[in-house]
């Protein structure tokens, strides 16, 4: 192979495209029942009683008293109860299960089920913390003691659903003492830890087998957990195999979604117009129950002065409890409430301070050896201003931004620049995951790489055949990747936080050296890797000092639109990205998560509208919650640079979730380009822009 | 209940079911043909599509009974042919599958633009599509992946 990047046609797109890739809704098993969901109708309230309609031969209820270990759902926050036991905090919250052979006696059932409630005052909005973070650099309070000049903003993020094509499901089966669980999945050892404490039993009686999973985006994190724990007990409790398979308006209106945001800002102005010190506050709507709000609260903190380098900072959040649908992973983890909330309020502060904003952003641009937010440092070369100006060169960013600002022009361009930490926060990679990765040759010199890694779309499959291949110099069709199944390989850590690559990549790397150098042709030989954190990275986990991440990826992105000043709904004319991964594994995949995920966040900016009332979700379906079609969509521009992290695989770094990071600032700032106001919260739609123009 | 006589994949079919019942769940529970997918349930997203003489429909919208005397053929049945073979070879080559879920319906998306419209634009071909939605690509590489079948598949279609 001469050059990694070189684009192979990727492992599992031949069966998915004729339609014989088997899904979890598709399999079927022998005696398989289906099982459907009693959900609570009130944001909070006590259980008075439930009475279940006489039950037919072969039907069966499953709820918290079916429970053999504990009820709750093993996430990073210990609070989600698997079945709701005598309380509901959230409207949707699952109470119990029913199953049965047909689907529609099932949901007849569950239909003539009579839940008595006595509701009580549920809790919305900002006002219950139940998590608390705070960091400093520098010297924020003296500064702002002596600033002549303190400039405000505020910013606030809706909810983003993911909408991966298919819903969530899993099937659980109980036969020989042994639990197994299959489904739609990122992080089978996730699921298969919290079946373990669920059922009060033993590693050795669990097992978790990853299904083809059609598209997840963070959605199959944590949340196939709670299902996967539901799907168990029933199976334990009825002997069957149980089909736990959502619908989507069920999915969309019970499933985790990005939280939402309210960022607040203060920046102590410089006498040479500098931001000289930078207080934020982060607002999180965690829902229900906090699950890992706390983690994606840190990930937000930690890019608050985004891809700048500011010497004071004051940075505290809050994690808010709510009696709404929990929310949890998406794609950026925190990252795109806060990019969109600094690369906005940066700009404000230029137009307010009478500077170029490009110019001042262009002072503040963090470069190597300078300290990051955490007072860590960035290690590794940043070459952000050849891709700034390779960015501005390809749009024509320059020229039109002059254009457009005149009065009267419609049209607009915005450029946002964010980096992303690779891998867990902190030490988590060292203290929490402890990834192992096997490879293991056959005597016909196949080898396979064992790894609890899940391919979702995201290519992961080729991607790391392609490393343990060129690593060891043999045909990519001698390496073979399966689906994880938790009885067959190691766990080598969740398949999240844009660790994938760099992290079990980096690990496959090193096996297939030390499996190299081990090599008898025609002998069986098993090879191990465990992580080790790199020496130099030290982490405060409860102070949040030190180096947050041990890499960065950085990216640039601009977005050209047009406003119609009739109706003005926004069309996008053009968009352009440079991102730096390090290395690509293999550059077709990269522009294809480059595109998907920058149309994600484009989308977050401008169209994507999810609203909770009362408690209550308000667009339930796919025809309410509207994600882009191929004609809202237009062609991108995309550069990948060649920057190699010394210890990723081949240089690589992570690239799944920084090209949606950067896709909401960069619309609104094209989109306040356009229509000369200025805009402090996203989606920013067709009816906030009118309230906007019409009210000033 | 009722006996509803059409042709699937070929093959003179006679189904005894109740004609509410949905195409896409007449396909998948009693046939065991799974290239159909649910995605929404309500015609929005397009994963279930199939072809009904000849022209794309959403079968999670279509009742049974709605089949009777038409010719149905989904993505079992169309990838035994020689456009399909184009199509899937040029969905490989431009990168256009990612999750996948998506995919047997946009490869019936495409073969029934095609089959109208031989050398599309590309407006055309995301005209094509807009009933079919994917959450993964942003689409350009789908939009690529048809551009290439059109060229390569000329006189196919």
């Amino acid at each position: 192979m001469s050059d990694i990047s070189k684009s192979i046609p990727k492992s599992d797109s031949a069966g998915k495209i004729a339609g014989e890739t088997i899904y979890i809704g598709d399999m079927v098993l022998d005696d398989m029942l289906h099982a459907m969901t009693l959900r609570s109708v009130h944001a909070k309230a006590r259980i008075k009683s439930i009475r279940l309609p006489e039950m037919p031969e072969g039907y069966f209820i499953v709820d918290h008293r079916d429970i053999p270990g504990d009820n709750c759902v093993n996430i990073i926050f210990d609070d989600m109860p698997v079945f709701a036991d005598g309380k509901v905090n959230y409207i949707g919250e699952p109470i119990l299960l029913a199953a049965g052979p047909k689907r529609k006696k099932v949901k007849e059932i569950i239909d003539s089920i009579e839940v008595e409630y006595e509701p009580s005052e549920p809790v919305f909005g900002y006002s219950k913390s139940v998590v608390h973070h705070e960091f400093e650099k520098g010297d924020a309070a003296s500064v702002f003691c002596k600033a002549e000049r303190i400039i405000k903003g505020s910013y606030s993020t809706g909810y983003q659903e993911h909408i991966y094509m298919e819903p969530q499901g899993v099937i659980g089966l109980y036969e020989d003492n042994k639990t197994t669980v299959i489904g739609s999945m990122q992080c089978p050892y996730y699921i298969k830890n919290a079946v373990v404490r669920t059922l009060g039993t033993g590693q050795e009686n669990v097992r978790v087998i990853q299904a083809a999973t059609g598209g997840a985006f963070g959605g199959k994190e944590e949340f196939p957990s709670l299902m996967g724990c539901q799907a168990a007990v029933a199976a334990n409790k009825t002997g069957k195999p149980i089909k736990l398979i959502y619908e989507r308006t069920e999915d969309i209106e019970t499933t985790t979604k990005r939280h939402p945001s309210r960022i607040d800002f203060e920046a102590a102005a410089g006498e040479d117009g500098s931001i000289e010190a930078l207080r934020v506050r982060v607002f999180l709507d965690s829902g229900a129950y906090i699950g890992l709000s706390g983690v994606v609260l840190q990930r937000a903190m930690i890019a608050a002065s985004g891809v700048y380098t500011i010497s004071n900072l004051s940075v505290s959040g809050d994690v808010y409890e709510t009696n709404t649908v929990p929310n949890g992973a998406f794609r950026g983890f925190g990252a795109p409430q806060m990019f969109f909330a600094i690369e906005m309020f940066i700009h404000h502060f230029a137009i307010e301070t009478g500077q170029d904003p490009l110019a001042l952003r262009k002072r503040h641009l963090a470069s190597m050896g300078d300290p990051t937010s955490t007072g860590g440092t960035f290690r590794d070369p940043i070459i952000m201003g050849d891709m700034i100006q390779k960015a501005i060169d390809m749009s024509g960013y320059d020229e039109k931004i002059a254009e457009y600002s005149k009065p009267g022009d419609h049209r607009g361009i915005g450029m946002s620049w964010v980096l992303h930490g690779c891998g867990f926060t902190g030490s988590g990679e060292q203290k929490h995951i402890k990834a192992v990765v096997r490879l293991r040759k056959e005597k016909d010199d196949m080898v396979t790489i064992l790894a609890a890694n899940t391919e979702m779309g995201q290519g992961a499959m080729t991607t790391l055949r392609k490393i343990a291949a060129g690593v060891l110099g043999i045909p990519i069709e001698k390496v073979i990747y399966n689906n994880p199944d938790t009885d067959l390989v190691p766990d080598s850590g969740p398949t999240v936080a844009s660790r994938t690559v760099m992290i079990v990549g980096g690990l496959i790397a090193r096996a297939a050296r030390q499996l190299k150098e081990k090599w008898v042709p025609g002998k069986e030989i098993l090879v191990e890797e465990r992580y080790r954190q790199p020496d130099y990275i030290e982490w405060d986990e409860d102070k949040l000092r030190g180096d947050a991440y041990p890499a960065y990826s950085w990216g640039v992105n601009v977005v050209e639109v047009e406003v119609s000043p009739v109706t003005y709904e926004v069309d996008l004319k053009g968009i352009w990205a440079v991102y730096d991964i390090g290395k690509a594994i293999d550059e077709r995949i990269i522009i294809g998560q480059a595109e998907g995920g920058l149309s994600q966040g484009i989308s977050y900016g401008m169209t994507e509208v999810m609203e909770c009332r009362e408690g209550r979700i308000q667009q339930r379906n796919m025809t309410d919650y509207i994600i882009p079609t191929a004609g809202d969509c237009i062609p991108m521009e995309i550069v990948i640079m060649d920057n190699p992290y010394p210890l990723g695989p081949y240089g690589a770094k992570g690239a799944g979730e920084l090209p949606l990071v950067g896709g909401a600032p960069a619309v609104a700032l094209a989109i306040e380009n356009a229509i000369g106001k200025r805009i402090d919260r996203i989606p920013a739609t067709p009816e906030y822009i009118m309230e906007l123009m019409e009210n000033g | 209940m009722a006996e509803i006589r059409f042709i699937l994949n070929g093959a003179e079919t006679v189904v005894n079911e109740d004609p509410t019942m949905r195409l896409l769940d007449v396909l998948r529970d009693l046939m065991g043909l799974t290239g159909a997918k649910e995605g929404c349930g309500e015609g929005e997203c397009g994963a279930c599509s199939v072809l009904v003489d000849h022209d794309i429909v959403n079968s999670c919208i279509m009742p049974l009974g709605n089949a009777a005397g038409r010719d149905i053929m989904t993505i079992e049945e169309f990838s035994k042919t020689e456009r399909y073979n184009v199509i899937s070879r040029a969905y490989e080559d431009a990168g256009a599958v990612q999750c996948g879920f998506c995919i047997p319906g946009m490869i019936i998306a495409t073969e029934s633009l095609l089959n109208k419209n031989p050398h599309p634009s590309e407006i055309e071909i995301r005209d094509g599509l807009s009933g079919n939605l994917c959450r993964c690509t942003g689409y350009n590489m789908i939009v690529k992946a048809i551009q290439l079948a059109a060229e390569r598949g000329d006189g196919l279609w």
